[in-house]
């Protein structure tokens, strides 16, 4: 069964005359994708503790379990 | 026959209180749960029944119970939830009350963060003027200290523990592939020999044997404490310490749903040998390689990929569930796990919004390429940390939830009712509604006890070894029709 599913991804992915299309589209999303990412990082910095250095450093755990 | 999966999650949280050189931990763990607590405080754990030194190997405990933490005047709670909330060594442990079901236990799970959350804003009134505590559900200091995430499964006592090993060991060396909360680098023995810049786990570096007693050296893939919580005769607990913390409900459900079916199987004897070779060094090259292209030999010498191997449990799972145990939520988890091997298949990165070592791994690349740092960058630790915040204004998780870059599975409104209440379908329903009707009553609780006074000579203890049972449907006549406990106990005897 492991097999089957394999080759349907395979042909999923293949799609042989539309590499063209396929690609302007892949491009066009990819710069959409870039600029969502870009929004959530803007939104991400203003929250993100100060001087990562020093906070990484001292973060520091004593084990548990 | 395979026995109903009854589960909970307990959860070791890191705390820190930055720019305090004199922070102590365990006091601030303290503080925090005592914080939330406040009049829960007086109802003492029960230690009666417990032995975390008991083996399920069938090894005699090796030594007496150190002095508890509760002895030593730590924080130590059992919630109208069900759950309990304690100091553990330097961390605030929350753990979940019982669950029937996967999805339960999500709503569960999740519930314990948001109390952590509001324990840390609790915590702000008794902590001196700018001091704060920060609270993640992560498992790594990134420096070599790890800190645990252990599931709990019930299992039938008469299934041979070497069973157990067998055809779990491939399973927990392999569901990485989904359950992996992601870390940056590497740590521990191994950490500086070849590190890679992303692995799949948290865990996975701090685990150096296969089988055994202990949690906090020598972590084993497949750990042995038995210690029930409940009828020792019929039941086992499978405490299972590989799990990493998962902020994705979907990968909590996954992990909860998918372990639930594989113990089934091991009941009714119904998986084939699996085993790899070398399930130890398979456990950190399947983390190292987010290509999830790593191959593991298994005992017949073929080569397989983790991918491979899981697909081999879902077929199995597949059949096993149509003949066996056709329940709609195994429907459901059976239909999530092939939709997320196949998606793995294809592409990891379409699985941004489901898993957590895909989403951190995006949200690090993304600042990669947009500031042109490099792995190694204190900036991208501090990414992987705080994207285990619990706090939902700071957590980036939380903020790629808020931003729709996360799939939920279940409500706000389902988690916060479990902020408050038990399950209704377990015994931890008797506990929680014992603990919110009459608090005043009860002496001290676990797992599978509860003590009251009553007001008669003596204090009364009522046990609960059965973990299905003080279920809503068994026991809310009960408590309509007793306006104290002394009545509830009187009724509990006839």
């Amino acid at each position: 069964m492991p097999e089957q599913e394999r080759k349907k991804v395979q042909k999923k992915s293949g799609g042989g005359g539309e590499a063209d299309a396929g690609q302007a589209t892949a491009s066009t999303k990819g710069e959409k994708l870039k600029e969502e990412m870009d929004d959530i990082l803007d939104e991400i910095d203003e929250v993100l503790e100060e001087n990562a250095e020093e906070f990484i450093k001292s973060y520091v755990q004593k084990g548990g379990e | 026959m395979a026995i109903a999966k009854v589960m909970g999650i307990e959860t070791e949280y890191g705390i820190s209180s930055p720019g305090n050189p004199e922070f102590n931990p365990v006091l601030a763990s303290s503080i925090l749960i005592n914080s939330y607590a406040g009049a829960l405080r007086r109802i003492r754990w029960d230690y009666e029944q417990e032995s975390p030194l008991r083996d399920a190997r069938g090894f005699e405990p090796v030594q007496e119970r150190e002095p508890s933490d509760e002895d030593l005047g730590l924080a130590n709670v059992i919630l109208p939830n069900g759950a309990r909330y304690y100091v553990d060594h330097a961390h605030p442990e929350y753990s979940t009350p019982e669950c029937a079901a996967p999805r339960d236990l999500v709503i569960h799970d999740k519930a314990g963060e948001r109390i952590l959350e509001a324990s840390v804003e609790l915590a702000r009134e008794v902590l001196p003027p700018g001091e704060r505590i920060n609270i993640y559900k992560n498992n790594t200091d990134g420096k070599g200290n790890s800190y645990g995430t252990h599931e709990n499964y019930l299992v039938d006592r008469a299934t041979p523990f070497a069973r157990i090993v067998r055809d779990l060991m491939p399973f927990f060396v392999t569901r990485q592939v989904f359950t992996g909360a992601g870390k940056v680098g590497a740590e521990g023995p191994r950490g500086q020999d070849d590190p890679p810049a992303y692995q799949l786990s948290q865990r996975a570096d701090f685990f150096e044997a296969e089988v055994g007693l202990e949690t906090t050296l020598k972590r084993p893939i497949i750990n042995t404490r038995d210690e029930p919580h409940a009828d020792p005769e019929k039941y086992r607990r499978l405490h299972v310490i590989i799990g990493d913390a998962n902020m994705s409900e979907v990968a909590t459900y996954l992990k909860l749903g998918t372990t639930a079916i594989v113990l089934k199987m091991i009941e009714d004897e119904f998986l084939p040998d699996l085993s790899i070779d070398t399930p130890v060094a398979a456990l950190h090259a399947i983390s190292r390689d987010p290509s999830l292209k790593a191959t593991v030999t298994m005992a017949g010498g073929r080569t397989i990929t983790a991918l491979d191997l899981q697909w081999e449990y879902l077929d199995h799972a597949k059949t096993y569930v149509k003949e066996h145990d056709a329940t709609p939520t195994n429907a459901d988890v059976l239909g999530r796990w092939e939709s997320t091997l196949t998606a793995l298949e294809e592409d990891p990165m379409t699985l941004a919004k489901q898993l957590d070592w895909v989403a951190k791994r995006k949200l690090l690349q993304a600042y990669i390429d947009r500031d042109g740092i490099a792995w190694d960058d204190h900036k991208l630790a501090l990414v992987g940390l705080q994207y285990h915040d619990v706090r939902r204004d700071k957590g980036l998780y939380h903020k790629l939830v808020a931003s729709g870059k996360m799939e939920r599975l279940v409500t706000e409104a389902e988690v916060q009712a479990a902020v408050n209440g038990p399950p209704e379908d377990t015994r931890a329903y008797f506990r929680g509604e014992c603990i919110r009707r009459f608090p005043e009553a009860i002496t001290a609780a676990s797992w599978d006890s509860i003590i009251f006074d009553t007001g008669a000579d003596a204090l009364q203890r009522v046990p609960m070894r059965e973990p299905l049972r003080g279920t809503r449907e068994h026991v809310e006549s009960l408590f309509e029709e007793a306006p104290d406990a002394g009545r509830l106990v009187e009724l509990l005897r006839t």
